[in-house]
């Protein structure tokens, strides 16, 4: 799998994006359901999770990429945008930073952003594909997320290597076992211990999640059962149809029936609880967004709070009006989908 | 008409309520207290489903259940067991009427 903007592909870029996802195929806009619900115009509750995405670069190209990261991009977050992430952290009570990517711990000032945030006594999450543990230039990463303290939030789409390979890359599988082996033997996933290790299931196709009780059970005894390996909780994630997932729905003839799957499924009660009332998306650049999907389709923080990092506002920012569009069907639809996994039941 | 099966089809399953919606509400209310979890799980139920959609092989039940299987959390291994039990409950069928087979022309003949 190579990335869009490798291919000069028209869905590289968000606004190609946006056009396919406005093209009303009968299918019921996405304030229009908020509305019948109560929630229109939605906005935030407040701000719980800094998530801060460090940039593209990724060793890895998954073909379900809503960021469309891969060993090509050069997207990354300078030393100066890092400093001031930190700077407008420290000026609010926000609890957690969330750091992701691409391969967030690739960019060069992925510690400085741990080591400081940890410092101010912030909860410090690392949303990481697992491989990335064994590079030979981060042979001492997992011991440094250890020492912080830091939790992790991985990615393994499948308790098996065909359906997780088929996704995220060959041998992807075999590796994510001996990062998952690896992290257990620092102590991550052991009962009672404080390095958390959480992992995420995403549908490997068009289809939605199952129960994430159900299959946190499965991912439970298969796991410990063939591999040895043990973790904390499992997150399960809808696939959002923008960028590679967009992709592939459309050449593979699903996009109609998966939008309307979606609308379907839609969910008042994971509406209520979606995760940008209570999240600040922070791109590479310093943007401000409501979400991570947002920041890849080009919708920044609007409606009057301040679309900038240098511009921050943290009481504008916390009751904020939120962006939407078609595409928030996908943390709507039935349980919901969120970070943190099921929002509904 | 093309063909008597069409895809769009399943999508417009209640159009048959249309004529007698109250037995087509009956239908749905104990349709749906059949997939709900009880002694069996969501899954095993799903399976079973996809199974019977096999050996009665109709198009838009297994359209319908491969989908719910796989976000039931299945794999297409354990959905391709499932069409095996199908087919081993369809071949067997035949092969143990081979009895009656041979009762009969064990009666006919001398």
């Amino acid at each position: 799998m190579s990335t869009l903007i490798s291919r000069q592909h028209p869905l590289a870029s968000p606004a190609e994006q946006l056009r396919i996802l406005n093209q009303p195929e009968g299918l019921k806009p996405f304030r229009e359901a908020l509305a019948a619900s109560g929630l229109y115009p939605l906005t935030a509750t407040g701000i719980q999770i800094f998530q801060v995405n460090v940039g593209k670069l990724c060793n890895q190209a998954c073909k379900h990429c809503h960021v469309d990261a891969g060993p090509d991009r050069k997207e990354t977050m300078s030393r100066e945008t890092a400093e001031l992430v930190i700077e407008k952290l420290a000026s609010t009570d926000i609890p957690i930073l969330a750091i992701t990517g691409g391969a967030p711990e690739l960019n060069p000032n992925f510690r400085f952003l741990v080591t400081e945030a940890r410092r101010l006594g912030r909860h410090v999450m690392d949303r990481c594909n697992l491989t990335v543990l064994l590079l030979p230039s981060q042979r001492d990463l997992a011991e440094f997320l250890a020492r912080h303290e830091v939790e992790i939030v991985a990615s393994l789409p499948y308790y098996t290597a065909e359906r997780t390979d088929a996704q995220r890359g060959e041998k992807v599988f075999d590796k994510s076992i001996e990062a998952l082996r690896l992290l257990n033997g620092l102590g991550y996933g052991q009962p009672d211990s404080k390095l958390k290790l959480n992992l995420v299931y995403n549908p490997v196709g068009a289809f939605l999640p199952p129960e994430q009780q159900a299959i946190e059970a499965d991912f439970r005894r298969e796991l410990e059962r063939r591999h040895g390996v043990v973790f904390h909780h499992l997150f399960t994630m809808t696939n959002m149809p923008i960028s590679r997932f967009l992709d592939f729905l459309i050449r593979s003839g699903n996009y109609g029936h998966y939008m309307q799957k979606l609308v379907r499924a839609y969910n008042p009660q994971a509406a209520a609880a979606v995760m940008c009332r209570y999240t600040l998306s922070v791109g590479w650049d310093g943007r401000l967004y409501d979400c991570d999907f947002n920041q890849m389709i080009g919708l920044p923080v609007d409606h009057g709070a301040p679309s900038h990092l240098r511009d921050f506002d943290y009481e504008a920012l916390k009751a904020r009006r939120i962006v939407t569009g078609q595409h928030c069907y996908g943390c709507t639809a039935g349980a919901g989908s969120s970070c943190g996994g099921a929002t509904a039941s | 008409m093309s063909s008597y099966y069409h895809e769009d089809d399943l999508a417009r399953f209640a159009e048959i309520g249309a004529a007698a919606p109250e037995l087509w509400q009956k239908f749905q209310q104990w349709y749906s207290a059949v997939f709900t979890e009880g002694a069996l799980t969501a899954r095993e139920k799903s399976l079973i489903a996809l199974a019977v959609a096999h050996a009665v092989q109709c198009p838009y039940c297994i359209h319908a259940y491969t989908e719910d299987c796989l976000e039931k959390g299945a794999d297409v291994t354990q959905m391709t067991e499932a069409v095996h039990v199908a087919a081993a409950i369809r071949g067997g069928a035949s092969l143990v009427h081979g009895v009656q087979m041979r009762n009969m022309a064990q009666k006919l003949s001398m």
